[in-house]
């Protein structure tokens, strides 16, 4: 489904890694290891297409993610350190415009019923500045429950959630694992997994 | 894809809402250099009438190089701005959905306003008219060219001082023309010319800026 050939990447001068090789089947949980400065987060722009890489493809069932444009976008969710929270917006109004961004309607009850399964209910018409950086990681996953597409793309996707949350988006990711989804997620902390295959990549400089 | 178009605008609108100061402080900066002029100058009215056109229109003309700086600015910095450019409908959309909103929200005041303070210029009630109008035509093509350098210097130290000089000088024909327009009233000749242009413009700009600031974006996230 996903398939990555030969990749390289450099930033500034720097290299942060090259000849990268991967091709992922649905049910596939990819997880993303690496010192600080490795490239994780380079690699995972790169997939999504927010980075051009300086050598290399990045295939989507056989075609080039470049030459695919916004269709690309349809298949692919990408939820990067920085939240994509506004601060100024309610935890309710963040939740439906980002889905409306993504291109998902949301109505009102499907948006409240999603952010007390996150642990955030009583919150929806608080504005975001508000929160904790736990509750804006909290927030800004929200958007996993709506999600349809088939690939993940998660930065550092457990940072600042407490032991339940991390319960919680590992049960979230099984699920899209086993109806076939993707997901590629840089993380330090190990993830439990009881469905999916997994995989492990490792980044060196 | 009407809808995301929608999403944009009124979330958009709604953050201009809630940051009510930075929309107001926009307008305030255009109602003080337009009014410190008569202020400077004195009881003229030959004079202040002759310069009002220029006046009201350089003013304009800063008064949205403050909140184009802004634009993409917020959006950049808490992620938004990404995942718009991860949206599965065209990128121009999202743009010309925040240009709307911006034009809506920070230069149709100044539309509005330039005609109570061309009274301070001892302009006749059709010239006030024929400003407006001008105003109302040539700030769109101010949003449209501003949105390039906006996402041009997205995320640059002292990006708003390197906007003003990218833009400004792509200004110069709107400018021209606008206060041309208000001039030709003045002078009771025919503003026809200078409106049509201005609208002309407007449509060129409508093609080319929406698409270049997507460009932009794409660079400058990169």
């Amino acid at each position: 489904m996903l398939e990555v050939t030969n990749l390289d990447c450099v930033r500034g001068d720097r290299r942060l890694f090259s000849d990268i090789n991967l091709s992922l089947e649905p049910g596939t949980f990819l997880q993303l290891q690496g010192a600080n400065g490795s490239g994780k987060t380079s690699l995972l722009r790169i997939l999504c297409g927010l980075l051009a890489p300086a050598r290399g493809d990045v295939r989507w069932q056989g075609a080039n993610i470049r030459s695919l444009g916004e269709e690309y976008f349809t298949a692919v969710t990408y939820i990067g350190h920085r939240n994509g929270v506004k601060e100024e917006l309610t935890c309710l109004e963040n939740h439906r415009i980002n889905n409306g961004l993504a291109g998902v309607e949301l109505t009102k009850e499907e948006a409240l019923e999603h952010l007390e399964k996150m642990g955030l209910p009583g919150r929806e018409n608080l504005p975001a500045r508000l929160l904790s950086e736990g509750q804006r990681r909290r927030l800004a996953l929200s958007r996993l429950l709506s999600s349809s597409t088939r690939l993940w793309l998660l930065d550092e996707v457990l940072t600042s959630l407490d032991r339940a949350a991390v319960t919680l988006i590992t049960s979230v990711i099984e699920a899209h694992l086993k109806s076939g989804g993707l997901a590629v997620v840089a993380t330090h902390q190990e993830l439990n997994l009881a469905a999916g295959s997994f995989e492990r990549l490792q980044l060196t400089s | 894809m009407l809808t995301m178009f929608r999403w944009i605008v009124v979330r958009d609108l709604t953050l201009a809402w809630r940051r009510r100061a930075d929309v107001l402080s926009t307008l305030f900066f255009f109602v003080i250099v337009v009014s410190l002029f008569p202020l400077g100058i004195g009881p003229e009215s030959q004079l202040l009438r002759s310069i009002a056109p220029g006046v009201v229109w350089v003013a304009a003309l800063l008064a949205s190089m403050l909140s184009l700086s802004r634009v993409f600015e917020n959006d950049y910095h808490d992620g938004t701005l990404e995942q718009m450019l991860l949206t599965p409908q065209p990128l121009l959309l999202v743009v010309l959905g925040k240009v709307l909103a911006q034009w809506l929200v920070s230069e149709v005041p100044l539309a509005v306003v330039a005609p109570l303070l061309g009274v301070q210029f001892d302009l006749e009630p059709r010239t006030l008219w024929i400003l407006f109008l001008s105003l109302l035509i040539g700030t769109p093509v101010l949003s449209l060219i501003g949105s390039i350098g906006a996402a041009l210097t997205l995320g640059l130290r002292g990006g708003g001082v390197l906007i003003a000089v990218l833009i400004l000088p792509l200004y110069v024909p709107v400018l021209i023309f606008g206060a041309g327009a208000v001039d030709a009233s003045i002078m009771s000749g025919n503003i026809q010319a200078n409106m049509l242009l201005l609208a002309a413009f407007f449509l060129l700009a409508l093609v080319f800026a929406p698409w270049a600031t997507s460009a932009a974006l794409r660079i400058s996230l990169e």
